[in-house]
């Protein structure tokens, strides 16, 4: 029997498949990159497919089917990566002019984790450059066109990522988080998007950006593929000194829908200047909340007025840093100059693009002698401020559920030419990556326009459990359908 | 003005970067926009908290020391596989040393 389309596929169906003898996993890897690969000039979500290593992992997928071994939990189930997460002999571009022609000579960890699960690599998904940006304008490849409006963004900068899991595409992806560039673009694209606890995944192969707030997460269509991607691929990595030690619970079987008594937060400051129907979407979905039993009181976040300046200081700095590698001597590019110093210069200024220079150039500044007290260490203890906000909130309640972006997905075009603005719609997800608690987008519903709209839900260090039991209960109530 | 072009042209210079001009002078315009915005983060009084580097949480303690075990390096070839330019196991760049 030949392999279904994997545009509608969840993990489990993928599972049932190939346990009833419905298509092999290579099957049904053929025809996921087939469908990828027709639909792709639509959104322009993958920069590049790797049909080979998909075969030969989906070949050994078939292989312990058949001898009667365990295929792993994400047996044959297809993936998309992000391009900034390096794939031994697999193109990676990070987005980027300078990486376009960079084969990394290995594996990040996590994509180890999940191709020993079974799971079968499609290809790499578009990115703003870096990772840096709110709309996947920034990538040096061309933008990502959102599937559900192809005239609007997708988010970013794991726009890709989200445009293939909305689109049907991949059933499953792997995004970056630095600022809520993997909860905004699900939040765009109607799909659901983790940002673990910081030091949850390892980030060894993730290339760098901002080294204290990277994070790597999951998108999937449903609450269980995604808990389930986390769940394999988390845990200490002696290749990422600050990957943690904390065990990691199995966070699929605590799916169980006992949410009633579960005390949830909403932060009045997350509330003002949000777009109404977007609003509308989510106190919709807190009706929902309640009816499942949970309590819900109102709280305070005082210092998230400051998150937007405390996080554009501290991401540059360190983003300022971690790009000084590309200097023309390692990677690929180098421009032709004939003194060293001309080199680096002329290598970094073709080679960026104009969003990772203005980050450079505004890390470098408040670095800079003079200006590193009265910028870096004050966003630094501001920092500090926006963590005591929610340490003393968990107090009191168990989750916090807030919008993920003031407004649906915009047009194409419509921020580009301004930065502080593109910046300024990050407000709502910063401050999550700043604290390093676990955080997701769920989504709730669509506006008038059929544009879809993300919920959040942000818990304490290490309860990924307790966020995916409240988004999973939100979902087996028909809370992403946004009905009353 | 929080930056002037003078400074712009120097942080450029710290970061290594060639601009053009059309670039200066969009960065003087988008990096004053974004340091006044900044200097909100002056409102607050921050002058009893301490700087936070790191995402800190309350856990066990751990052994932080691996065992010493060697585990096999990349190897040369495949380190300098996407070298610009290489030559004889190193990366090759412009002399910087004149004789």
């Amino acid at each position: 029997m030949s392999a279904p389309s994997i545009a509608s596929l969840t993990i489990e169906q993928v599972q049932a498949g190939l346990a009833a003898r419905q298509f092999s996993a290579v099957e049904l890897a053929q025809s996921a990159l087939q469908f990828a690969q027709a639909e792709n000039p639509k959104t322009n979500a993958y920069l590049h497919f790797s049909p080979e290593r998909a075969l030969a992992a989906a070949e050994r997928v078939d292989q312990k089917l058949a001898s009667g071994e365990n295929a792993g939990p994400l047996a044959g189930v297809p993936l998309a990566v992000k391009d900034v997460i390096v794939t031994k002999g697999v193109r990676t571009t990070c987005g980027s002019r300078l990486l376009e022609h960079y084969i990394p000579p290995y594996d990040a960890t996590a994509v180890v984790r999940l191709e020993q699960a079974g799971a079968v690599i499609l290809g790499k998904t578009n990115c703003d450059e870096f990772a840096m940006g709110s709309s996947n304008e920034n990538s040096a490849f061309g933008p990502v066109r959102n599937p559900v409006a192809l005239d609007r963004v997708p988010g970013g900068s794991s726009g890709g990522s989200a445009a293939a899991v909305a689109q049907g595409t991949a059933v499953v992806a792997l995004g970056s988080d630095t600022g809520g560039s993997v909860r905004q673009p699900a939040s765009f694209c109607g799909v659901v998007g983790v940002t673990p606890t910081y030091g949850r995944v390892s980030r060894y192969g993730l290339v760098a950006f901002a080294s204290s707030l990277d994070h790597i997460g999951p998108f999937g269509r449903t609450v269980r593929d995604a808990a389930l991607l986390l769940e394999t691929m988390a845990g200490r990595d002696d290749r990422d000194a600050t990957s943690a030690f904390a065990p990691v619970p199995n966070f699929v079987k605590q799916l169980d829908g006992e949410v009633a008594g579960t005390r949830i937060g909403l932060p009045r400051e997350y509330f003002q200047g949000l777009a109404s129907e977007s609003g509308d979407r989510i106190y919709r979905a807190i009706e929902v909340l309640k009816k499942l039993g949970c309590e819900v009181r109102d709280i305070s976040l005082p210092a998230t007025k400051y998150a937007v300046p405390c996080y554009y200081i501290i991401a540059t700095a360190e983003a300022s840093s971690n790009l000084a590698r590309y200097d023309g001597v390692r990677y690929t590019t180098r421009a032709n100059e004939e003194t060293l110093s001309g080199m680096y210069r002329g290598t970094r200024g073709e080679g960026f693009g104009a969003e990772c220079k203005r980050r450079i150039m505004l890390g470098t500044y408040v670095l800079s002698r003079g200006y590193y007290d009265a910028y870096y260490l004050k966003a630094q203890k501001v920092r500090a401020l926006i963590a005591e906000d929610f340490r003393r909130a968990f107090t009191e309640v168990d989750a916090i559920v807030a919008p993920v972006s003031p407004s649906p997905a915009f047009k194409i075009g419509e921020k580009i030419d301004d930065p502080l603005e593109m910046y300024l719609s990050d407000i709502y997800t910063i401050t999550g990556d700043l604290a390093g608690i676990p955080c997701m987008s769920v989504p709730c519903g669509k506006t008038s326009e059929g544009l879809p709209v993300g919920m959040q839900i942000l818990t304490r260090h290490f309860d990924e459990t307790g966020m995916f039991r409240l988004a999973d209960a939100f979902e087996k109530a028909g809370g992403f359908a946004g009905s009353n | 003005m929080k930056i002037t072009e003078s400074e712009v042209r120097s942080v450029a210079d710290l970061a290594n970067l060639k601009l053009t001009e059309p670039e200066i002078a969009r960065l003087v315009k988008d990096l004053d926009e974004i340091l006044t915005h900044m200097d909100a983060l002056n409102e607050l009084d921050t002058s009893t908290v301490e700087p936070m580097a790191q995402v800190l949480y309350q856990s066990e303690e751990t052994a932080t020391l691996r065992a010493d075990q060697p585990i096999p390096p990349l190897g040369n070839e495949a380190a300098l596989a996407n070298a610009p330019l290489a030559g004889a196991g190193y990366y090759k760049v412009p002399k910087v040393i004149e004789r």
